[in-house]
């Protein structure tokens, strides 16, 4: 999915004068293409985010459109008052490319997991936050941003995530994509949780339970309309989401849901308020908080009710 | 070389009147007063002598950038942009109130107002990327930053200072208001910046140090920009906090003020003329 983007935004550079890369101190070789074709509009800063979103900002208020790459959690804790006061305050057509959203750097402790991320960007005034589901998604997402005229954060999945958007469904910021129909529970996923909705929905519907998915690709703009619609028709608004229960998508989607007056109850999939304090892979850790496809499934039968769910192979699978 | 403001100095006309206007500002009984006060020659001298920047057409792409990264200074920036004539003079008694123009830092909304800043620590970055883009643009514009002596206790500040020296941003100059004295006190107690000129030589910069309030020595000062080919410059301005109000003068007090009555308003002005 990084790659994706990266690849992206050299083809946005090559057909577009205004568009620059900034880089954090990234790993060796990172977009040598970009670099060697286009020296000009190619930056790699040192481990610098305040002063690189700064100079972002600078940069931005003379025409030019930076994208700016590194990790999640530099881009939203580190240079937090920079990137409200720099980016949003002036309203500047800055992208950050998040990578590793969510438990992607497992292996790396709490320091390097963006597990609140879209709660810090989405509280920010003018900030738009996508959260897309694979890497064809990211290059949509990517080439939707170019005129943009606000701030907008971009977050990575760890790569090689399963394909499951596709073009046909259209592509458009702030528009939620219907990827299966349901009528028993709507599950509304963002990222790469979707790709494990939809294999939690199968193993529903092989126990009798219709599940639709939504995709809420963009958490900011929220597309408050087919939320709200789809949560109407519904005994059961699920939300699932690769972020802690505070500040995401399930929080986004609880305040529309009550300021639409629609009391539907909502079944919040996500990791707890704290810092998780465990090691292993982005699956590893999802599969100990419940949040892998089987365990989902479980949840969401469990929260209707369904009687007999551990029989028809939907047992908690939770470890650790 | 380390040179002290000539404090015995009488102010000139047009330095008081630019003073008055501050103190014309604090009719809604705040602002920051010895932060904005130690600007005043900066901001006269860049505004009349320096700057290539058009009132009537403050977008103009061909100006120069000028970011007063210490933000709370604004009342002395106002009080200079007025003088120039990019908003009018009648804006700076309604200073802070309710639906006014100007507020308590600068504000990328006004005319003549490069970036809001006043949190610390963002014009300095903000303006190293301004001059960047400057010079990818091809024009010959240059790019000003006045930083607070206080405001260099900002990491971000070095490390917009690392990234200036690496782009040899010979456009770009940097001001420090050393007024000596941050929030609380002394800069020497609070956090010490000494020896300030080397750190600035150390990080790449050329380096000139003057007596902020001789108009004289700045107009030379800043026609001698960029005082190295390939470098940016740093300025440091030796400054009196309150110049020109002999209580406010060196007070650290005076800082800030939320409670300006109209009697001090009165006394501000005596002290004023007393210079």
């Amino acid at each position: 999915m990084r790659q994706s983007a990266l690849t992206a935004v050299y083809e946005l550079a090559k057909r577009d004068p205004r568009v620059l890369f900034i880089g954090s101190d990234l790993g060796a070789g990172v977009l040598d293409k970009f670099k060697s074709e286009m020296p000009d509009r190619f930056f790699m800063e040192g481990v610098s985010e305040a002063a690189i979103i700064g100079m972002s900002a600078g940069l931005a208020m003379d025409g030019y459109i930076p994208y700016v790459n590194t990790i999640a959690t530099f881009l939203t804790r580190r240079c937090f008052e920079q990137v409200a006061v720099d980016l949003c305050l002036h309203e500047l057509p800055v992208r950050l490319l998040a990578s590793g959203g969510g438990a992607v750097y497992a292996p790396l402790g709490s320091t390097h997991m963006a597990l609140e991320d879209i709660a810090i960007m989405r509280a920010l005034p003018n900030m738009t936050v996508v959260c897309p589901a694979d890497a064809p998604e990211m290059t949509r997402v990517v080439e939707a941003t170019l005129d943009i005229p606000n701030p907008v954060y971009i977050r990575f999945g760890k790569g090689g995530d399963p394909v499951i958007s596709s073009a046909d469904n259209g592509f458009a910021l702030g528009k939620a994509i219907t990827m299966r129909p349901g009528k028993d529970a709507v599950i509304f996923s963002t990222g790469v949780m979707t790709a494990r909705a939809l294999e939690a929905a199968k193993t529903l519907a092989d126990a009798g339970i219709e599940a639709s998915v939504i995709h809420v690709h963009t958490v900011k703009p929220l597309d408050e309309r087919a939320i709200c619609e789809a949560a109407a028709r519904c005994p059961l608004v699920v939300t699932l989401e690769e972020h802690t229960r505070i500040g995401g998508l399930g929080s986004a989607v609880s305040d529309a849901l009550a300021e639409a007056a629609i009391s539907t109850r909502q079944l919040r999939l996500a990791f707890p308020d704290a810092f998780i304090g465990t090691y292993g892979s982005q699956d590893s850790v999802l599969l100990e908080f419940g949040l892998q496809p089987p365990q989902i499934a479980n949840s969401i039968a469990e929260a209707l009710g369904t009687r007999g769910a551990r029989n028809l192979g939907l047992a908690h699978t939770r470890t650790g | 070389m380390n040179v002290e403001p000539t404090t015995s100095a009488a102010l000139d006309d047009r330095s008081k009147y630019l003073r008055s206007l501050i103190i014309d500002g604090l009719s809604a009984g705040r602002g920051h007063i010895g932060s904005s006060l130690s600007l005043v020659e900066i901001l006269r001298v860049l505004y009349d002598d320096v700057l290539n920047v058009r009132p009537q057409d403050p977008a103009w792409e061909g100006r120069d950038r000028f970011f007063l990264s210490k933000g709370h200074g604004c009342l002395a920036l106002y009080a200079v942009l007025a003088d120039q004539g990019f908003f009018a003079k009648d804006e700076l008694p309604r200073f802070c109130k309710a639906g006014a123009l100007l507020g308590g830092h600068v504000d990328a909304h006004i005319p003549g107002i490069e970036a809001s800043t006043g949190a610390l620590g963002h014009g300095f970055p903000i303006a190293v990327g301004a001059a960047l883009a400057s010079r990818m643009r091809g024009r010959n514009s240059r790019t000003f930053v006045v930083v607070g002596d206080g405001e260099l206790d900002e990491g971000s500040i070095w490390e917009a200072a690392l990234a200036a020296s690496k782009h040899k941003l010979d456009n770009l100059a940097l001001i420090v208001d050393y007024n000596k004295l941050q929030s609380y006190g002394a800069i020497e107690e609070v956090l010490p910046l000494e020896p300030l000129a080397d750190k600035w030589r150390a990080f790449g910069f050329g380096v000139r140090e003057v007596d902020g309030h001789d108009v004289e020595a700045l107009r030379a000062t800043f026609g001698a920009l960029p005082f190295h080919t390939g470098r940016p410059s740093a300025v440091i301005a030796h400054t009196l906090k309150g110049r020109g109000i002999g209580f406010a003068e060196l007070n650290a007090s005076w800082h800030h003020k939320s409670s300006v009555d109209a009697a001090t308003i009165q006394e501000l002005r005596q002290a004023l003329e007393a210079n």
